[in-house]
């Protein structure tokens, strides 16, 4: 069947489009981008009609970084609630992290990752396997049969690789493969107990402070360890003023890195932590409203390539508890959009360049399809309202857990329909 | 009489007026502990539940004291005996606390921040009686009621607090009472004791004791944590006690009549020597007798007081 999406404002980064637009999906692909005026139209009666009227029409949202914590912590979140969860947020593609239990570090995990993706809702899910084993940061994996089961990357996320030599060693293998590593940047000896950004914050509440040079020093050590190597690296969640400037000195060398930032760091500082909110316990913490602009000035500028949620599912067992005993992590997937179209509705950021953020530089990043609403690309396509609100209720997303610190807070931006090669994963 | 507020669960966002008012009722209730009969029936038919997550003798049992003297109904709870070793969440305790129908709940803490998130789950009141390296207000208004009886006054003073600031809940809620109250308050202990941008609590930082102390009205000691900080944040206790040490030879550069607190236990020859510790201007034991008044300020304030009192 046809589907035209009717009526929007099609924008497309990587066309360099932004104008009124048809969009005409034919056998799961983007059949072809019509003038509204255009005379040239389908034949009606086979065509399914989504009325876009004031809506934006997109590539999917891709998020490069999130954790479904299947197999092993089903209770929290599974790669069915997921999907359903990301295409409620409008995403089309995840590329999910390796931290699961077992740890995804090898091709039996990888590919019962794909297979349970493939009875979901049809949302693309790509496995990140972990780029060690165990993810101890000890071995490397065996990236090349990883990458033949279908891993996309290679991430310890949630850990650093503590040993410069062993990361060198992923660094230089994983290029051989075109797997992109992905890299948790915090020097552990460093953040070693630190429950908050180190600052006036954790001053006040007794808390033991993370500093700053605890990512920077890692992202620094994994930036000269790129130049070196000439290997791509991805930095993951950057959080400090400091980590830009490096990210920006390294890409004026010519590194081959790219990053991401997360929704929740553009939006919060150190001090919603405050009253010992364990929903706004994360790594790495929040942190001050210098860095939040940095990072965003970043985002804007380039620097930072992608948006990026770190979805990390948690029970209220792990978040209801005393704060230096709750679960780092936030979930993302439903309120990234409204949150960052808040940020463009503040000025920070125009809407073109947040959907080549959201889904265009993920794709490039990732070398997924998608990202693109160029004739013959599969129809991933995000349809949403930039200007309708809607309150975030914590207990009705559709995330198996809760931990949002944004529960009850007002967000723009309706997801009108979330379309997956052609197929309609999510309406609203 | 009572404070107008459901718990006390720091000195950060007290009043002036509210200070005052905890510490004159402290003053009156003193007498009470050189009487025969040490009891008045303020707090009769209530109920307060000491619960204790991290042992502490002196506190809980200067807040059994105290209890027992306005005669509430004292239930001691620590986690020693609870079901806390079967994995039961400290809101799961606390369900089961409040079904007891306390009036209200002490509760000491080794996170930051417990008390707080009690406070938000449970109806009756809670105070704070020491949450991780956060605050420990009934501590810092013991030592105010005691800078108050020794100086006459705290408006206009100097003190110094010296150690381990950065783990110490008694210096927070002190530099907060302190400085509301119109103190002038200098922090003083290595670089490695000094937690990030204390300065914007109003503070002056010092990393030598005498000059630290020079000038100042009231010294006050923290105890340094033995089993926790020899080798993470020092070289060594020795090196410590040479150069962060209270002997008689560095209280030389202190005001004559500097008084000398310290929150106990003490350790000898570490922080602070013999001969410091049990001279003439040393507090340290008349902190612990006034800690009871405080606490049966607290107590009595925190729950209205008598039933025919509370009438406004
Ligand atoms: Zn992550």
């Amino acid at each position: 069947m046809k589907l035209l999406i009717k009526g929007g404002r099609v924008i497309d980064p990587a066309q360099g489009i932004d104008k009124p637009l048809d969009v005409l999906i034919e056998k799961g692909r983007i059949a072809s981008l019509i003038q509204p005026a255009s005379r040239v139209r389908p034949a009606m009666d086979k065509v399914k009609t989504i009325d876009a009227t004031g809506c934006i029409v997109a590539p999917g949202l891709i998020d490069m970084h999130v954790h479904f914590r299947e197999p092993g912590f089903e209770h929290k979140e599974t790669i069915e609630s997921g999907c359903a969860a990301a295409a409620a947020g409008g995403f089309t593609s995840v590329c999910c992290m390796a931290n699961t239990n077992p740890v995804n570090d090898n091709q039996a995990i990888t590919l019962m990752i794909i297979a349970q993706a493939q009875k979901a809702n049809g949302v693309r899910v790509y496995p990140i396997a972990a780029a060690t084993v165990g993810q101890n940061g000890e071995a490397a994996t065996e990236i090349g049969e990883l990458k033949t089961a279908g891993a996309v990357a290679l991430s310890d996320d949630g850990n650093e690789i503590r040993n410069s030599q062993v990361a060198r060693l992923v660094l230089e293998y994983a290029s051989m493969f075109d797997m992109p590593v992905i890299l948790h940047c915090e020097d552990m000896y460093l953040s070693q107990g630190g429950q908050v950004n180190e600052g006036f914050v954790s001053t006040e509440l007794g808390l033991p402070g993370i500093p700053n040079a605890a990512e920077e020093s890692m992202v620094a050590r994994n930036l000269i360890l790129a130049e070196m190597t000439g290997a791509p690296i991805h930095i993951a969640h950057v959080s400090t003023a400091g980590s830009v400037d490096l990210i920006r000195w390294a890409k004026a060398r010519d590194v081959r890195v790219t990053a991401e930032a997360t929704p929740h760091h553009l939006t919060l500082t150190e001090k919603a932590v405050r009253g010992y909110n364990t929903q706004c316990k994360m790594s790495p913490p929040l942190r001050s409203e210098q860095d939040r602009i940095a990072v965003l000035t970043g985002l804007a500028d380039g620097t930072i390539d992608a948006v990026a949620t770190d979805h990390a599912p948690h029970d209220d067992r792990l978040k209801i508890v005393e704060f230096d005993k709750a679960a780092n992590g936030v979930i993302g997937l439903e309120t990234a959009l409204g949150l960052m179209l808040r940020l463009v509705r503040q000025g920070q950021l125009d809407l073109p360049t947040l959907i080549q953020r959201m889904s265009t530089a993920p794709a490039r990043i990732m070398g997924l399809p998608g990202g693109s609403l160029a004739v013959d690309q599969p129809a991933d396509v995000v349809v949403f309202d930039p200007e309708q609100e809607w309150t975030v209720d914590a207990m009705c997303l559709r995330s198996r857990s809760h931990n949002t610190p944004f529960d009850g807070w007002s967000l723009p931006g309706v997801i009108k329909a979330t379309i997956v090669n052609g197929r309609i994963v999510h309406s609203g | 009489m009572r404070l107008n507020r459901k718990d006390l669960l720091g000195l950060e966002d007290i009043a002036v007026d509210e200070i005052k008012l905890i510490l004159d009722t402290a003053d009156s209730f003193k007498e009470f502990g050189s009487r025969i009969i040490k009891k008045v029936p303020a707090l009769r038919g209530k109920t307060v539940v000491n619960l204790f997550y991290e042992p502490s003798t002196r506190t809980r049992t200067s807040f059994e004291i105290a209890g027992k003297r306005l005669s509430a109904d004292v239930v001691n709870f620590s986690a020693s005996q609870s079901s806390v070793g079967k994995g039961e969440t400290l809101i799961d305790t606390m369900k089961n606390i409040e079904a007891m129908q306390p009036d209200l709940i002490v509760v000491r803490h080794g996170s930051a921040g417990a008390p707080h998130m009690l406070a938000r789950m449970v109806e009756c009141g809670v105070i704070n009686a020491g949450d991780g390296a956060h605050e420990h207000p009934s501590q810092a208004l013991l030592d105010m009621l005691m800078i108050r009886d020794v100086k006459g006054r705290i408006n206009g003073l100097t003190v110094a607090i010296i150690g381990d600031i950065s783990h110490s809940r008694v210096a927070r809620s002190n530099i907060y009472g302190l400085t509301r109250m119109g103190a002038r308050v200098r922090v003083c202990g290595p670089k490695t004791m000094i937690p990030a941008q204390i300065e914007r609590m109003g503070v002056e930082v010092f990393h030598d004791v005498r000059k630290a102390i020079s000038g100042v009205d009231v010294i006050m000691m923290l105890r340094i944590q033995l089993e926790r900080q020899a080798g993470a944040l020092l070289p060594s206790l020795r090196e410590y006690a040479r150069h962060f040490g209270l002997t008689p030879e560095i209280i030389k550069a202190a005001k004559p009549d500097a008084t000398i607190l310290h929150p106990g236990p003490i350790n000898r020859g570490v922080e602070i020597s013999s001969e410091v510790a049990d001279c003439q201007r040393s507090m340290i034991l008349n902190q612990v007798t006034n800690g009871v008044a405080v606490r049966m300020a607290l107590l009595y304030l925190l729950t209205g007081g008598a039933g025919d009192e509370t009438a406004d």
